[in-house]
């Protein structure tokens, strides 16, 4: 009898490989998919291109001033040459560095989180973007101390408003939120009452309303004198408005944990405090970081209502320029703008938050 | 937790004996609890001595859970004393503490915390409750988790490990804060067949250490093994106590003989 020869591997025929058959089955299995295939791809072709010619190929980018650009193109021209008040609003030109220096330290803090570097390093750049850049940022950006000329708030502005107005809140309303979540679940009648009311009072109340309370009713009820910065109030109300949902999201965390776990935690000794943080919120935090991500996000966004109480972040910087009669027809690139700043911003947020869901997974829970 | 006046707290009429270094390490006196109307606990009196191994078995809904976690505090009970190692449970988070700190405790679902390595779950507590040094907690778990037999896990989570893995670091976990008292809670009730046995070899080398043992379990086997008295609670009373030679040849009430009978003879 001969012996048995194992076949060699031949490459499958040339209709089951690669991209015709990816196209012949995702896109012409039945006559119908391969009408719509067509009809859809035509109507892709016929946007796309005249968009992408439009924003890029036709597209002027740089020049002295609007006679550069060209009718039917996009004209960039008009970011670039007023990208200083979009980023810095009217900080002085000459203390740009300033918070230049405090967006290289915030790069510093944010970009290596997203880099194959020691787990410990990340850990610490996380911890001084929490806690040293506020604070840095705060004497870099206002000045007033160490020799530093003092900027008024109502000289901020831009995209740098709009990162100060997100970043106070969001860490902020984080703890805050914590302590609401915990304080709603609390044992203690009185703790447990003063939590619910605050949370649903600030949850049922739209931003828009509770920004104007702050800037417009608010001196109303204030003793003469008395003044508090409108980007304070505005910052107090965003952080208030936020943290009530945070607590939200942050109770439906803690009420995932099984009772096992708080039991464990009490038999070790561990008391009320010890239990919240080294057991509890480490688990329940985990797994609502979506809803934090998703809260987080909106906040951010959220910010670029602080247009109707006169402070000037990079919406209201963008939309501002929009009246100047030497720049005509640019509201689509300036619009364009604000949207790509607030997607490179969300979309890096909503990715650190999948990373971090990645890197904290320790298999199954209990 | 919350400082309550329960009027159903009623002030006790003999004086409590407060001894450490007495014979009794527990001593329960007419304890009574209710979960909302329903009675779970009926004046229950029990008390046991240094280095005793007891067993508590009974039907479910007998209240022996109930009755074991009453003893740490997980449950708080309305009318009658606990003196645990001499401190008296009451609703006092000093003394709670305080004796958290004495008694460990083992559950049927085993409550690691899925977050911790097996080697940090074993530091927790001996770190932020017993402020030992790291490296002395560390020295200690891993001692305990070689009497378990799993050192070579320290470093997995405990989604990574077996039932009987994982309740074999839940000892070694409770073990880590050195307890006088060990309350086991149905320990090999939510393991597979053949996992029960090394979850077993453990007790029954921990209960030959002296150590002072309180197990709620079904297991007959082990409590004829290594029990010094056998507790047979039923409707929230204790029907019947008795070392295990006579519990198991001699039952007296006719409660605990048609429960032996259920589960012996299948």
């Amino acid at each position: 009898m001969a012996m048995h020869q194992p076949q060699p591997d031949l490459p499958p025929p040339v209709a089951e490989r690669g991209a015709l058959k990816w196209l012949r089955e995702n896109l012409f299995s039945t006559w119908y998919n391969s009408v719509l295939t067509i009809v859809v791809g035509y109507w892709l072709l016929s946007t796309l291109i005249p968009l992408i010619d439009w924003a890029f190929i036709s597209a002027v980018f740089s020049g002295d001033g609007p006679e550069a650009c060209a009718p039917g193109a996009a004209c960039w021209v008009f970011v670039q040459q007023r990208l200083g008040f979009f980023i810095y609003g009217f900080y002085p030109d000459e203390l740009w560095w300033r918070p230049n220096l405090v967006f290289a330290l915030f790069a510093l803090a944010v970009v290596p989180q997203f880099l194959p570097i020691a787990a410990a390093i990340r850990k610490w750049l996380a911890i001084f973007g929490l806690t040293g850049l506020p604070v840095a940022a705060y004497f870099l950006i206002a000045g007033g101390h160490f020799g530093l000329e003092s900027v008024d708030t109502s000289r901020w502005g831009g995209l740098m408003l709009t990162l100060i107005l997100a970043y106070v809140g969001i860490i902020a309303a984080l703890p805050i939120g914590t302590l609401l979540a915990l304080g709603r679940r609390s044992e203690m009648p009185i703790i447990r009452g003063i939590c619910v009311v605050f949370i649903e009072f600030w949850r049922a109340v739209p931003l828009i309303t509770i920004l104007f309370m702050a800037s417009v009713m608010l001196p109303l009820f204030l003793p003469e004198g008395v003044t508090f910065d409108k980007l304070l109030r505005a910052l107090v109300g965003i952080t208030l408005f936020q943290s009530a949902y945070m607590a939200e999201v942050v109770r439906g965390g803690l009420q995932a944990i099984p009772k096992g776990q708080y039991e464990a935690a009490e038999a070790l000794g561990l008391g009320y405090w010890r239990r919240m943080r080294l057991i509890i919120l480490p688990q329940a935090l985990k797994i609502v970081i979506p809803g934090i991500a998703n809260t987080i996000i909106s906040l951010f966004k959220d910010t670029t209502l602080v247009l109707i109480i006169g402070l000037f972040d990079l919406l209201g910087a963008v939309k501002s320029t929009l009246s100047d009669p030497a720049w005509d027809n640019v509201m689509a690139e300036g619009y364009l703008f604000v949207a790509f700043c607030f997607w490179v911003f969300c979309f890096g947020m909503s990715r650190y938050s999948h990373r971090l869901e990645k890197n904290l997974d320790t298999g199954h829970r209990s | 937790m919350s400082q309550t006046n329960d009027p159903a707290v009623v002030a006790p009429d003999q004086p409590v004996e407060s001894q450490a270094s007495s014979q009794e390490i527990i001593q329960v006196n007419d304890l009574n609890k209710w979960f909302g109307e329903f009675h779970v606990l009926k004046s229950l009196n029990l008390s046991v001595k240094r280095g005793e191994r007891i067993v508590i078995c009974g039907p479910s809904g007998s209240g022996k859970s109930t009755f074991i976690r009453c003893i740490n505090h997980l449950e708080a009970h309305q009318r009658g004393q606990i003196e645990v190692d001499g401190v008296e449970l009451n609703e006092d988070l000093k003394n709670i503490e305080a004796i958290r700190r004495e008694v460990g405790m083992v559950f049927q679902h085993f409550n690691l915390f899925p977050h911790l390595s097996v080697l940090e779950n074993c530091l927790l507590a001996p770190i932020w409750v017993r402020k030992t040094p790291r490296k002395e907690a560390i020295d200690t778990a891993m001692h305990y988790l070689e009497r378990v037999r799993i050192p070579e896990q320290a470093d997995k989570y405990p989604g990574q490990l077996s039932g009987g893995q994982q309740q074999r670091v839940a000892i070694a976990r409770a073990l880590c804060m050195q307890p006088k008292i060990m309350l086991f809670d149905e320990p090999t009730s939510a393991l597979d067949p053949e996992m029960i046995k090394e979850v077993l070899d453990v007790m029954i080398e921990l209960a030959g250490s002296g150590m002072t043992m309180l197990c709620v379990t079904h297991e007959m086997g082990f409590a004829k093994t290594v029990a010094d008295r056998v507790i047979f609670m039923d409707g929230g009373e204790i029907v019947e106590e008795a070392p295990p030679s006579t519990f198991f040849s001699n039952p007296t009430q006719p409660r605990t003989q048609a429960f032996l009978k259920q589960i012996l003879d299948h």
